[in-house]
């Protein structure tokens, strides 16, 4: 331990990328059981320095000190061996394996040749009660929440003896419990003396559980700050570099025409249950029309239903008069339907494609990027270029593969073509899932421009600011059905939460049935 | 011309560095067992590139390679593993051959009709797997290697029961005016059994490219291949697009069974198994990287060992046991670059850091 | 890019130098060759040196040189050739039908005094072989090839299957006798007719049932095929198929250990020592090994003639019963067996073929 009692100090650290530098020599340092809050928006550089801290990446320059003495960090063994553990965003478990078999995986007790279960799973339990993270080590990961298998992951960190903790995004896949559940556990960690790092862009959580932040823009560091000293406004200002608003302007207006019209619908779930049980609604042209309610009640087998994706038994979906009930997905999106899906990785982008090439994802067949069976490429890199500039999406360039950029930057790209096609409606599936702030603001802002130029905007989201920060109307949807509307202009969190969870009594019947 | 950059760009370092070994681990096997590696290593080369009959022999090994390293390829591009390639080779063959014995037509209509019936045949029996599993769900992988054996016997069957020349084992000859070789070069080197079929197979690769991307078609099939739900969710009729996938790779697979039916033998045997060039497709695919240029140089790696592996025997009396082991050695390593990339990256540290 | 080519071309060059020049002294053992020089152990032949300017190839069909069968048989032979005459011999392995033209090509070209080719898949790359080289020799084995400098081996099959006919029709109990055939193709018919021949001279009675499998690799088919056979009340199988054969042996073998009582006859060598006495009552011998010898001790004595057909038959002895068939074979069956084949070298008797 040296005198400034830091245990991590990052000296000058710069790492550059073809195209790119993500870190532009920072400087960063770590003090002994503080929680330190590195912020930045998605492709600011965060989780490149940590990397490097934990020996993925090798910086270009820079020095590396770990309590007090200069190190060369490697590879992730030699981390884990300077006592430095990483829970990182997608988790790294084995799935058909136990609870106690991944945290012990590459270091396990022995009994002679074979692993010792019973020790391992003793070893498992004496550490998850000493920090208060409860799981049982028999379950196998595939049959645990997410929530649980970021535990095994601390615990993994902790059974190899992290004394340095570094979390990258921990809350994107977490439950609102499960974050609370997982503030409570980092302040115990804290509290036990370990140093913790946490990556994150929301600045809620930085408020709310560290000690001190580092606020980093595009690979440089901004401030470092004490929390109290502090607050949400400014460092929102520090982390985009410019007056944020939270709140977004939107004049009140009268809704047009009806654009979407879903009558009756009906679709089988998975299981015997209904999925979609008599779903009807109608949205105008120049509104945004919100959907609340609980993850699984029907509102993804909507969206399929009415973008084609998967059959309906029975109902009508029309489009401006048009009918579309299980129409292909492409004359969907042909007859003027946009959609910003649910899943950007599972269905928005093919992630091994160029940015480019995701850009005519569903118009490449149109003659504008090529005639007789051949791809214009010419005509897809000039769409991609405009698109790129217009809706500022933050890549090395427009032939990177989509992997590579940022989440934030990934769903800007997916807006930037679905907008683009000029559609008379537009669907968007929790559209600001994972982004900063930054980033939400943009695609706040464009929905709410397409509604303004007379677009139907039909919006399903999980998160209540974001419902009344955009909508014009909100209907609750419950178990494949909409249960009821509420006023979109007074906010009334308890009505809408009585309707979220099945109970239509209260509601003043003003749903649409 | 970004997709161009990727198929060169790998650094050619690695695959030499990979042969190296696999011939360093194979020298060593051939020492252990008493043979001295040196004589074997020089026969090989010479057995490869030593007479110009050898080098037309050995151009012949490569290229049924080529067409069945492309076909594994081309469905690996759409997320198929087309494990079939070996029926669809076979199936090519009788194609061609049922053309050539049966019928008799001006060569300028002969030879090209025997050449797109056979290319059908192939296509069609993978597109059959390719209908199975987007109609039925049927895994690629078991109905490709179920078909493999039905087009052995199939082939067998058609062989014996319409084209068979009598008293032997074998169909009768294809007609003059269907056969692929090139007289000229087949003089060239020294009645090496040079055929047409090398340059077709030159122009599949580029075809593959194009097709792949440089189309529309191309376009959805390796959307279809790195993500069938954003495919879907595109509009992309992907069942469709399996079907195509796997019709394009069996026409490449039945294109190879073609031109060894009308470039090197001129019929067509009862074949008591099956001649192995689909299994081996998969591992120039896997060599190549599954990228067209990967599969021309895999198919000259792996057929050029295989050709000159003779060579081995003749000029250095090693058994073809030992010899197995070296070709194995070199696919492995060149097939396992991760290992060598590992074994590299010091040295490659070092230069870096000189150089800087 | 340019440089890196450059760079491995570079780099093949100086291996290629490398082994060249650490390969020239070096002395080598070969396993596939054999040369005057070297001791061949287990053949205590005095070579009399007659064949010491001699090479002769051979190239194997599919079946490599291991195959326990005619490849191997043929190999023995230019063992022998070596040992006794201070030949040099070497073989080439054909990994596919597409390897044997080049495998014969590599002999010709490289100047050996007679090249072989053994099996009827040989046909076609002999006849192109023999055509493009006028002035090298080969020789063929069970194919008939038209070239002036080309010597075929075929076998009078019908003439052995004959004499195992006569054996089976003496020995049976039931007076039901089977055929097992791989595929119908000429060669098999040979040994399909002259059974049946043989049979009928000496047990009219006797009612011989065939079956072509249509394969010479398929043990399970010929498993079986003999079942069947054997549960309709067939007590000698004669079998011309292969591996398919295997089976066979297999499902008497264990008939045989239930207390049934039946008998297999093997093909081309005695197979009594592969599967045991128990079941195997003879085998029909092709004297592969014996043509091979011959035709090979004819180019070094200069008695070679190409353009030729040799068909060896009884009496050349190149096929009939193996020495061990007096262990199952009573000796007056024997005796029997001896009077027809005297009858058919005499000319007395024809044996059909097909």
């Amino acid at each position: 331990m040296n005198q400034s009692g830091a245990v991590v100090q990052l000296k000058g650290i710069t790492k550059r990328f073809p195209g790119l530098v993500a870190n532009d020599s920072i400087n960063f340092e770590l003090k002994k059981g503080e929680i330190h809050a590195l912020l930045g928006e998605n492709g600011a550089g965060k989780s490149t320095l940590m990397n490097i801290l934990f020996g993925l990446y090798q910086p270009d320059e820079g020095e590396i000190w770990i309590n007090g003495q200069k190190t060369v960090i490697d590879g992730a063994s030699k981390a884990i061996d300077l006592g430095i553990g990483m829970v990182h965003q997608h988790f790294k478990l084995v799935q058909p394996f136990t609870v106690a078999e991944n945290i012990v995986l590459g270091n396990e007790p022995k009994k002679g040749m074979t692993v010792d279960y019973k020790l391992a799973n003793q070893k498992v339990k004496s550490i998850s009660e000493r920090y208060g993270l409860k799981v049982d080590p028999q379950m196998r990961i595939q049959d645990i929440t997410v929530g649980m298998q970021q535990r095994v992951e601390i615990l993994k960190t902790l059974y190899r003896g992290a004394e340095i903790v570094i979390f990258d995004e921990p809350t994107a896949v977490l439950t609102v419990q499960e974050i609370e559940e997982l503030l409570t556990i980092i302040r115990n960690l804290a509290a036990e003396g370990k140093s913790i790092i946490i990556i994150t862009h929301k600045l809620k959580e930085v408020m709310a559980l560290s000690d001190t932040v580092t606020v980093i823009r595009r690979g440089k560091v901004i401030s470092t700050v004490k929390t109290s000293e502090t607050n949400e406004r400014q460092l929102a200002e520090l982390m985009v570099g410019r007056d944020v608003n939270f709140k977004v302007e939107k004049t009140k207006r009268q809704a047009g025409e009806v654009v979407l019209s879903v009558d009756n619908l009906r679709m089988k779930g998975d299981q015997s249950k209904m999925a979609l049980d008599g779903t009807s609604f109608q949205v105008r042209a120049g509104e945004i029309f919100g959907i609340a309610g609980v993850d699984g009640n029907g509102q993804s087998e909507l969206i399929y239903a009415i973008t084609g994706m998967r059959k309906v038994q029975s109902g009508k979906v029309t489009l401006g008069g048009r009918d579309l009930t299980n129409a292909t997905p492409r004359s969907v999106s042909t007859a003027g339907v946009g959609h910003i899906p649910e899943d950007r990785h599972k269905h928005g982008l093919v992630l091994d494609f160029s940015l480019s090439e995701n850009m005519i994802l569903n118009t490449y067949f149109k003659p504008e990027y090529g005639k007789s069976g051949f791809i214009d490429y010419k005509a897809m890199d000039e769409l991609a270029d405009k698109l790129v500039k217009e809706y500022d999406v933050r890549t090395s360039g427009i032939h990177t593969h989509a992997r590579a950029l940022s989440g934030g930057n990934q769903q800007k790209a997916i807006i930037a073509r679905e907008i683009n096609k000029d559609p008379d409606l537009i669907i968007a599936v929790q559209p600001t899932r994972g982004l900063d702030i930054g980033a939400i603001e943009f695609v706040h802002k464009r929905l709410v421009d397409a509604r303004n130029e007379g677009k139907a905007v039909l919006l399903v989201s999980f998160e209540l600011d974001e419902l009344y920060a955009l909508s014009d109307r909100i209907a609750v949807m419950y178990e494949g059905k909409l249960v009821g509307e509420v006023d979109a202009d007074e906010r009334n969190d308890e009505q809408l939460g009585l309707l979220m969870a099945g109970n239509t009594g209260s509601a003043d019947n003003g749903g649409r049935e | 011309m970004d997709t161009l950059k990727k198929i060169f760009n790998t650094s050619l370092i690695v695959p030499v560095v990979s042969i190296l070994l696999g011939l360093i681990i194979g020298a060593i096997a051939m020492f252990a067992g008493g043979y001295n590696p040196l004589v074997a290593y020089q026969s090989l080369f010479e057995r490869v590139i030593g007479s110009p009959y050898h080098m037309g022999e050995t151009i012949r090994a490569i290229t049924p390679l080529i067409f069945t390293g492309l076909a594994v390829a081309f469905a690996f591009r759409t997320g198929l593993f087309n494990i079939g390639v070996e029926g669809q080779f076979i199936m090519g063959m009788t194609g061609a051959t049922l053309v050539g014995v049966l019928l008799d037509l001006p060569w300028y209509i002969h030879g090209p009709l025997a050449i797109v019936v056979g290319a059908l045949f192939g296509g069609l029996w993978a597109g059959l797997v390719g209908y199975l599993k987007a109609k039925r769900g049927v895994n690629e992988v078991i109905s490709s290697i179920m078909l493999n054996w039905t087009a052995l016997y199939l082939a067998n069957y058609i062989v014996a029961k319409f084209l068979l020349e009598p008293g032997q084992q074998k169909s009768k000859p294809v007609h003059e005016s269907a056969l692929m070789s090139i007289d000229w070069l087949v003089e060239l080197m020294d009645k090496a059994r040079m055929h047409w079929g090398t340059f077709v197979a030159i122009a599949c690769v580029v075809i593959f490219y194009i097709l792949l991307w440089r189309t529309k078609q191309g376009y959805e099939l390796r959307a279809v291949g790195h993500n069938p739900d954003a495919a879907l969710y595109a509009g992309m009729n992907v069942n469709s697009t399996i079907v195509k996938s796997m019709f394009f790779s069996g026409i490449f697979a039945g294109l190879g069974g073609v031109f060894e039916v009308l470039g090197v033998f001129g019929n067509q045997t009862i074949m008591a198994a099956s001649p192995g060039y689909g299994f081996d497709g998969i591992a120039v695919a896997l060599l190549g990287g599954n990228t067209p240029i990967g599969v021309l140089l895999g198919a000259i790696l792996f057929g050029g060992l295989s050709y000159g592996s003779g060579g081995m025997s003749f000029g250095a009396g090693v058994p073809s046991e030992i010899v197995r082991i070296v070709i194995g050695s070199v696919i492995f390593f060149v097939a396992a670059h991760g290992i060598v990339k590992f074994i590299i990256k010091p040295f490659m540290a070092k230069k870096k850091k000189e150089a800087a | 890019m340019k440089k890196s080519l450059s760079f491995m071309l570079m780099l093949v060059v100086a291996i290629s130098l490398v082994l060249s020049a650490c390969g020239q002294d070096k002395n080598n053992g070969n396993a596939n060759t054999n040369t005057g020089g070297s001791t061949n152990e287990g053949t205590k032949v005095e070579s009399d040196g007659t064949g010491k300017d001699f090479k002769i190839g051979m190239a194997t069909d599919v079946g490599g040189v291991n195959d326990k069968s005619f490849n191997q048989s043929a190999w023995e032979a230019l063992k022998y050739i070596t040992a006794s005459t201070g030949a040099e011999t070497k073989f080439l392995e054909s990994k596919g039908e597409a390897d044997m033209e080049p495998n014969l090509n590599n002999f010709v070209k490289e100047g050996y005094d007679l090249t072989w080719g053994i099996g009827f898949l040989f046909t076609d790359a002999i006849k192109k072989v023999a055509e493009e080289n006028p002035e090298a020799k080969l020789a063929v084995i069970d194919a008939e090839v038209a070239a002036p400098n080309v010597t075929s081996v075929t076998f009078a099959e019908h003439e052995g299957s004959y004499l195992v006919g006569v054996v089976a029709g003496l020995m049976t109990e039931s007076d039901k006798i089977g055929f097992v055939g791989g595929m119908e193709i000429p060669v098999i018919t040979r040994f399909e007719k002259g059974f049946a021949a043989g049979v009928a001279a000496v047990n009219p009675d006797a009612k011989v049932t065939v079956t072509y499998s249509g394969a010479f690799d398929k043990p399970d088919q010929g498993k079986s095929i003999a079942a069947t056979m054997y549960d309709d009340g067939v007590d000698i199988i004669f079998h011309a198929s292969g591996g398919t054969g295997n089976g066979v042996f297999n499902e008497a073998t264990e008939r045989k250990k239930n207390g049934a009582k039946v008998w297999v006859i093997g093909v081309d060598k005695d197979q009594s020592l592969e599967f045991g006495d128990e079941v195997t009552l003879t085998s029909m011998m092709k004297g592969v090994e014996a043509a091979v010898t011959k035709v090979s001790k004819d180019l070094i004595d200069g008695k070679w003639e190409g353009g030729k057909t040799q068909v060896l038959g009884l009496k050349d002895n190149a096929v009939g019963l193996p020495e061990t068939s007096t262990k199952n074979v009573p000796a007056d069956v024997l005796a029997k067996v001896e009077e027809y084949k005297n009858k058919i070298i005499s000319g007395e008797i024809t044996v059909p073929t097909e």
